[in-house]
């Protein structure tokens, strides 16, 4: 019986803490979206941020797209092939590209390149009261410092995803036309009559910005709510990149349902 | 708080706090606390570790919030202030954190430039005359292009408190400044303290446990021990109080109303049960 009352509890102290944060992690939202319109007359806060999280994630972006574009191609054609069907391997390296593997893949190391660096390097700021700090000079840190990072990833994502497939189907040219005899008009053609502006390119650009929301509200969220220690600052950034993948995983799910489900 | 009691505050008293109460859980870190610091002087708060010293500026600043009591600074009451108000009066208070705080991103220079860029629209030769101005005051002009992490702990410390003075506050507020300086920095930072104190015309509050340095620079020293006020008066007058805690702290005595061993069961019974602590 005892056993039974300790499970409850443990169960309800959990969800108790995880509601919690949810709660927490929703007013923060609130918060960071109030303080945009103060980044309005600073804009090179802004530009400098993305420099950090967006150019320098460019080379993980580039050669994690050549490669994916690359094996796309591969495998693309060997099904292909089976069927026939070899030509059509520029749309389907485009469409797998440009609907799915772009936004999920680029979300995904986003992630793990510029979002641990955002968590880490805000719950550093706060572990050594560089965020007290602050707020005691009166400068508001969701403003100064949360904000800037928030909207310059959400910036970064749309590009660096298209930047991904636009290398993967470079990629896929590669191997497709270079290396495996697919006629290279066959390739850009069967792109051009089979990728459409508003339910590929335009759905795709909507995934990676929807992505790029909930990338760069975790990131920074679990930095600003870390416990000030090195041991908080770690554990906040294993949540930023778990709670991220399954967030985009999962959205990528109702999204791909909501743009594609009705067929 | 009634109009009379603001309006002396406002006169002669910097900080006027009463009957502060502060609970963290169920840990009660303040009950009763009355304090009064007056404008131009330098006033310490001493005691133990672990009395939440810094927890009082923290509330004197406006980031904790009392569970009762009222905290006034400069006539206005901070736990009752709207966060535009506060941040308003922050900008006429100064706070040197015990680690600095430096942002460890900027140089020295636009570390001390931070606040004026922030609070002022003043043209960029003017702020880099009085950054170079503030950073002559503690002495570290040269360090103006170097990097937080390529200062000792001293100067970072200074370079903070060229920080803390860049808009000119009313007040400042130390957080364990002397806390792990070799003996020429803790000299420096004590002679700062005073010297800028005086000149700047500003009052000042320091957290501190070091004894000798702070009773030589405070007009005036508070005691707090477990939640409540257990000595104040002058240096002098605190080192002629018969009071145990004052004997304890200023005497440095291992033993005493702060007793030596933190509060445990039997020591025998403890080491033959055989708990497991992991």
């Amino acid at each position: 019986m005892g056993f039974i009352v300790g499970w409850i509890r443990f169960l309800g102290r959990r969800g108790l803490r995880f509601f919690a944060r949810l709660g927490r992690g929703h007013l923060f939202l609130l918060n960071l979206l109030a303080a945009l319109p103060s980044l309005l007359p600073r804009p090179g806060l802004v530009v400098r941020e993305l420099y950090s999280t967006g150019v320098r994630s460019m080379s993980i972006i580039v050669v994690s797209g050549l490669f994916v574009g690359m094996v796309l191609g591969l495998q693309g054609y060997n099904t292909l092939s089976r069927f026939g069907a070899a030509e059509s391997l520029g749309a389907l390296v485009a469409l797998s590209l440009v609907r799915e593997l772009g936004p999920v893949i680029t979300a995904l190391l986003f992630m793990g390149r510029a979002g641990t660096s955002l968590t880490a390097e805000i719950g550093l700021m706060k572990a050594t009261e560089q965020l007290s700090g602050m707020e005691m000079m009166a400068v508001d840190p969701v403003k100064r410092i949360m904000a800037p990072r928030f909207v310059a990833a959400f910036l970064a994502m749309p590009l660096l995803a298209a930047i991904f497939s636009a290398v993967g189907v470079l990629g896929g040219y590669f191997v497709g036309v270079g290396l495996l005899g697919v006629d290279s008009g066959v390739f850009w053609s069967q792109m051009q009559a089979n990728v459409g502006w508003r339910p590929d390119i335009v759905n795709g650009v909507i995934k990676s910005a929807v992505f790029g929301i909930v990338v760069a509200w975790i990131a920074v969220f679990e930095g600003y709510d870390a416990v000030p220690t090195s041991e908080g600052v770690s554990r906040a950034t294993t949540r930023t990149v778990v709670n991220g993948a399954l967030a985009v995983l999962a959205l990528d799910f109702v999204l791909t349902a909501l743009m594609y489900g009705a067929g | 708080m009634d109009e009379k009691n603001r309006k002396e505050n406002r006169k002669g008293l910097m900080v006027q706090v009463r009957g502060l109460r502060f609970l963290r859980g169920s840990n009660v870190i303040f009950d009763g606390v009355d304090l009064d610091i007056r404008r131009g002087q330098v006033t310490a708060i001493m005691g133990p570790s672990g009395t939440g010293k810094t927890t009082l500026l923290r509330l004197l600043g406006g980031q904790l919030r009392p569970d009762s009591g009222t905290i006034l600074v400069d006539g206005e009451e901070v736990p009752r202030l709207s966060r535009k108000q506060l941040y308003r009066l922050r900008q006429r208070m100064g706070m040197l954190f015990q680690s600095g705080a430096l942002f460890t991103d900027l140089n020295v220079f636009e570390n001390v430039a931070f606040p004026l860029r922030e609070h002022t629209a003043l043209p960029e030769p003017i702020i880099r005359d009085l950054v170079l101005i503030k950073l002559q005051a503690v002495g570290l002009r040269g360090t103006a292009p170097m990097m937080p992490a390529e200062l000792s702990g001293g100067m970072a410390r200074r370079v903070a408190l060229a920080r803390a003075i860049a808009l000119d506050p009313m007040m400042i507020m130390y957080d364990e400044p002397f806390t792990g300086q070799d003996p020429t920095s803790k000299g420096v930072i004590v002679q700062l303290v005073r010297l800028l104190n005086d000149a700047l015309g500003m009052t000042s509050i320091i957290v501190s446990h070091d004894v000798n340095e702070t009773a030589a620079i405070a007009d005036y020293i508070y005691l707090i021990s477990e939640g409540r006020v257990v000595g104040q008066g002058t240096p002098d007058a605190l080192r002629r109080d018969p009071s145990p805690w004052v004997d304890q702290f200023l005497n440095a005595l291992p033993d005493g109303p702060v007793p030596f061993h933190y509060p445990a069961p039997d020591y025998a019974e403890d080491l033959l049960a055989g708990a497991d602590f992991g």
